[in-house]
C-alpha cells in the first residue's frame, strides 16, 4: 500500500464520530489555552493525562495533537489584540500584528493568520503523510547506537544551541537528566535516588513536573513581578475581510512560512518559535514594502503564522517516526503515548497503522475545524482574554493540581508539584530554560537505554558509539551544534541566538 | 511569557549571588548522585557498563556545570533583575500547602477551595469572604464533573459525602 492508501483508511478512522468529537474537544481547547496568556499546549496535554487514562487512546492521542494545532492558532489572538503573546511561538506575531490592530486593521490581522495557519497547517500535514513513511524506512536500519546519537543531538538543539547562554541551557537539560535518574533502571532492576521512598521507584512523572514548572511556576512568576497592569484589548472594528490586497500580499508568505517551518519542526531543533523568527526576518528582506515593518506589515503577520503551524507538523516527523521529542509539547505527547502503551517509532506504523493514519488524517480535518473556530467565532475567544487575572490563574492551579490529584492522590506527588513549581519559578526568574528539563526527563532514561544496549553489542567499546556512518554524522552535528554557538557567543553575537531561544512549546 | 532576565553590565566586581548558588546546588546534586551510585552493586555485563555508571557520568557532568557557573559568577559580576513581590509567592506556596495538609481530611473541594482563593490573593483579589465560597463552589463542580463524569478517582470530604448523599440513588 502506498501513501495515499494509508491516508484514505486513516479518513475513515478519523471520520467515526466519536473520533471527530476527540478533535473537535482537542482543538477547542487548543484554541482557548493558545488564547489564554500564562497557559500553553505544554500545559495542557500534560493536565490531561491523568484525565484521560481511561479513555480511548486513538482519541485520547488524536485530542492532544488537536491541542498542539489548535495552540498555534490561538496564540495569534491574543498577540494581535493584546501584545500579549498567548503562546511562545506567537512572539513574533505581536510585533507587527499588534500594531495592525491599533490601526483599525485588526480584523485583517485574524484573518491572515487563520487563513495562513489553515493552508500552512494543511499543506505540512499532507508533508507530513509523505515523509513519514519515508523516514521509517531509513529508521529501520537505525541502531541503538544511532537512536543514541539522535538522543545527543536533541539534548544539545533543545539545549544549549539557542538561548541566552549554553550554560543555562546545558544546567536545564542536566538537571532534566539527573531527575530522570529517580526510580528503578530499566536494565537490571536497581532502584536509584529513591531514598527508601516508595512512590519514587516509579520516577518521576513527566506530567508532574510539567505542570509544576509550566502552570505553578508561571503563576508565581507571573504574580511575583511588580508591574502587573493588565494590557488593554484592542477591540475588532471594521471587517474581518481581507482586501484583495491583502490576499495579494499575504499567499506568498503562508508558502514561505510553510517551507521554512516545516523542516525546521521535523529537524531535532527545537520549537516553532525558531521558525517563526526567521520567516519574519525572510520576510523583512522581501518585502516590497520593508519601510511598513514595524508599523504593521501583513507579512510579518502572515509568515510567521504559517510557519509556527507547519512546524507544529514538522515536529510530529521525528516524534513518530523515531519516538523523538523536540519542544516540550511533543515531550508531554510522548509521555501520553507511552501512558497507553505505545511507543512512537518505525514500529508503530507497523503495528498500529489504523492509530497512526488515523492520527495523521485527523489532523487534516482539524484543520477545517480551526479555520471555523478562528474565524467566524473570533469574537468568543476575544471574550477568554476578559477574565480578570486573579481569577484566570486561581482556575489554573484549580486544574493544575486535578491532574496531579487525580494522577496520584499522595501528599509525595503533591509535595513534588509544590518543589518543581518554586523550582521552576527560580529558573524563570534567573532566565533558565523550562523545556530542556522536561526533554532530559523524557529522553534521559531512553537515551540510557540504548547507549547501554549499544555498548552490550559491542562488548563495551566505547569507538563504536562512531562506528557507524548515521552515528557518527549525527554526533559530529551535535559537537557542532554545541560548539558553534560558544564561539558565536564568545565573540558577543549572542543576541541572535537568544532572540531564538526556544522558549517553552 | 520569556523567562529571561535583563543581565547586567558587570561594572561591579561583587560575584553574582544567584549564580553562586546555583553552582552550590548544582555540586549538591552531584555529590548526592555521586553516593548514591556508590552503593550500587557494578553489574555492567557485557556493556561494561552497569546501573552506576551514567548516574556517575551525570554527576560529573553536574559537577563541570557547578565549576563553570562558578567562574561566571566571579567573572560577569553582579547581575541585575527585575525587583520581585514576595507576598504574591508566599499566598501562592501557602495555598499549595494549605491543599497539601487538608486535602485527605477535608476532601478535595475544601483544599482545592482555599488554593482558589489564596492563588486569587496572590494576584491581588484579598476579600477572602468572597474568594473562599466562590473557590470551593468551583471545586465542588469540577470535582463532579471529573470524580463523577470522568471517574477520576479525588479525594472526598465531608462536603463531597454530603453531596453524594443528595444524589444518592443515581450516582453511587
Amino acid at each position: 500500500m502506498n501513501t495515499f492508501d494509508f491516508l484514505l483508511q486513516g479518513l475513515a478512522v478519523a471520520m467515526d464520530p466519536m473520533i471527530l468529537i476527540y478533535a473537535l474537544i482537542g482543538v477547542t481547547l487548543g484554541t482557548a489555552v493558545g488564547v489564554l496568556p500564562g497557559i500553553g499546549p505544554a500545559l495542557t496535554v500534560a493536565l490531561l493525562l491523568p484525565v484521560t487514562y481511561g479513555l480511548d487512546p486513538a482519541g485520547s492521542l488524536i485530542m492532544f495533537a488537536g491541542i498542539y494545532y489548535g495552540g498555534m492558532y490561538g496564540g495569534s489572538t491574543t498577540s494581535i489584540l493584546l501584545n500579549t503573546p498567548g503562546e511562545s511561538a506567537s512572539i513574533v506575531t505581536a510585533l507587527e500584528g499588534n500594531k495592525m490592530a491599533r490601526m483599525g486593521r485588526g480584523g485583517p490581522a485574524l484573518a491572515t493568520a487563520a487563513i495562513g495557519s489553515f493552508i500552512a497547517g494543511l499543506a505540512a500535514t499532507i508533508l507530513l503523510a509523505f515523509v513519514a513513511p519515508t523516514v521509517v524506512k531509513l529508521a529501520l536500519v537505525f541502531g541503538p547506537r544511532d537512536y543514541f546519537a539522535l538522543m545527543v543531538l536533541a539534548f544539545v538543539t533543545v539545549s544549549s544551541a539557542f538561548g541566552e547562554s549554553a550554560r543555562k541551557g546545558l544546567i536545564s537539560l542536566f538537571v532534566g537528566l539527573a531527575l530522570a535518574l529517580v526510580g528503578i533502571d530499566q536494565l537490571t532492576g536497581q532502584a536509584r535516588l529513591s531514598f527508601g521512598v516508595p512512590q519514587l521507584l516509579d520516577g518521576i512523572e513527566v506530567t508532574t513536573l510539567a505542570v509544576a514548572m509550566f502552570a505553578v511556576g508561571e503563576a508565581l512568576f507571573v504574580a511575583a513581578r511588580r508591574d502587573t497592569a493588565d494590557d488593554e484589548v484592542i477591540a475588532v472594528k471594521g471587517s474581518v475581510w481581507m482586501t484583495a490586497n491583502d490576499w495579494a500580499r499575504s499567499w506568498k508568505p503562508w508558502l514561505r512560512g510553510t517551507i521554512i517551518g516545516f523542516p525546521i519542526g521535523a529537524m531535532p531543533a527545537g520549537g516553532a518559535d525558531i521558525a517563526t523568527f526567521l520567516s519574519y526576518a525572510a520576510e523583512k528582506r522581501m518585502s516590497k514594502h520593508p519601510e511598513e515593518f514595524g508599523h504593521g506589515a501583513i507579512e510579518g503577520v502572515a509568515g510567521p503564522e504559517a510557519a509556527n503551524n507547519a512546524s507544529a507538523a514538522g515536529t510530529l516527523v521525528p516524534l513518530l517516526t523515531l519516538g523523538l521529542p523536540t519542544t516540550a509539547t511533543a515531550a508531554i505527547m510522548l509521555a501520553g503515548f507511552q501512558q497507553f502503551g505505545l511507543q512512537p517509532g518505525p514500529l508503530l506504523f507497523a503495528t498500529n497503522p489504523q492509530l497512526v493514519w488515523g492520527l495523521i488524517a485527523s489532523l487534516l480535518i482539524a484543520n477545517f475545524m480551526l479555520l471555523v473556530l478562528n474565524l467566524p467565532l473570533i469574537g468568543l475567544w476575544v471574550r477568554l482574554l476578559t477574565i480578570p487575572r486573579p481569577w484566570l490563574y486561581a482556575g489554573i492551579l484549580v486544574f493544575a493540581t486535578l491532574g496531579t490529584i487525580g494522577a496520584n492522590p499522595s501528599p509525595v506527588e503533591l509535595s513534588m508539584l509544590l518543589i518543581f513549581g518554586v523550582m521552576g519559578y527560580a529558573m524563570r526568574l534567573y532566565g533558565y530554560p523550562i523545556a530542556p528539563v522536561v526533554v532530559g526527563l523524557i529522553l534521559g532514561p531512553m537515551a540510557e537505554q540504548q547507549l547501554r544496549r549499544a555498548l552490550s553489542i559491542s562488548q563495551g567499546d566505547l569507538w563504536t558509539l562512531v562506528g557507524s556512518p548515521v552515528s557518527a554524522t549525527l554526533l559530529a552535528l551535535s559537537a557542532i551544534a554545541l560548539i558553534v554557538p560558544l564561539i558565536l557567543r564568545a565573540r558577543g553575537k549572542g543576541k541572535v541566538l537568544s532572540q531564538l531561544a526556544s522558549d517553552e512549546d | 511569557m520569556s523567562g529571561s532576565t535583563p543581565q547586567g553590565s558587570g561594572a561591579t566586581r561583587r560575584p553574582d549571588g544567584a549564580t553562586l548558588v546555583a553552582a552550590l546546588i548544582l555540586a549538591g546534586i552531584a555529590v548526592v548522585i555521586w553516593r548514591d551510585a556508590a552503593r550500587l552493586p557494578q553489574a555492567g555485563g557485557y556493556a561494561g557498563v552497569g546501573p552506576a555508571d551514567v548516574p556517575r557520568w551525570i554527576a560529573l557532568g553536574l559537577a563541570g556545570l557547578s565549576l563553570w557557573s562558578l567562574v561566571e559568577a566571579f567573572r560577569s559580576g553582579k547581575a541585575e533583575r527585575e525587583a520581585q513581590d514576595t507576598g504574591p509567592i508566599l499566598w501562592i506556596v501557602g495555598g499549595l500547602a494549605a491543599q497539601l495538609a487538608l486535602l485527605s481530611t477535608a476532601g478535595f473541594s475544601i483544599a482545592t477551595g482555599l488554593l482558589f482563593a489564596a492563588t486569587a490573593a496572590a494576584f491581588g483579589k484579598r476579600n477572602l469572604a468572597l474568594t473562599v465560597p466562590v473557590g470551593i463552589t468551583f471545586a465542588l463542580v469540577v470535582y463532579l464533573l471529573f470524580a463523577g463524569l470522568l471517574k477520576l478517582s479525588l479525594p472526598a470530604g465531608p462536603l463531597e459525602g454530603l453531596v453524594w448523599d443528595l444524589f444518592r440513588g443515581a450516582k453511587p
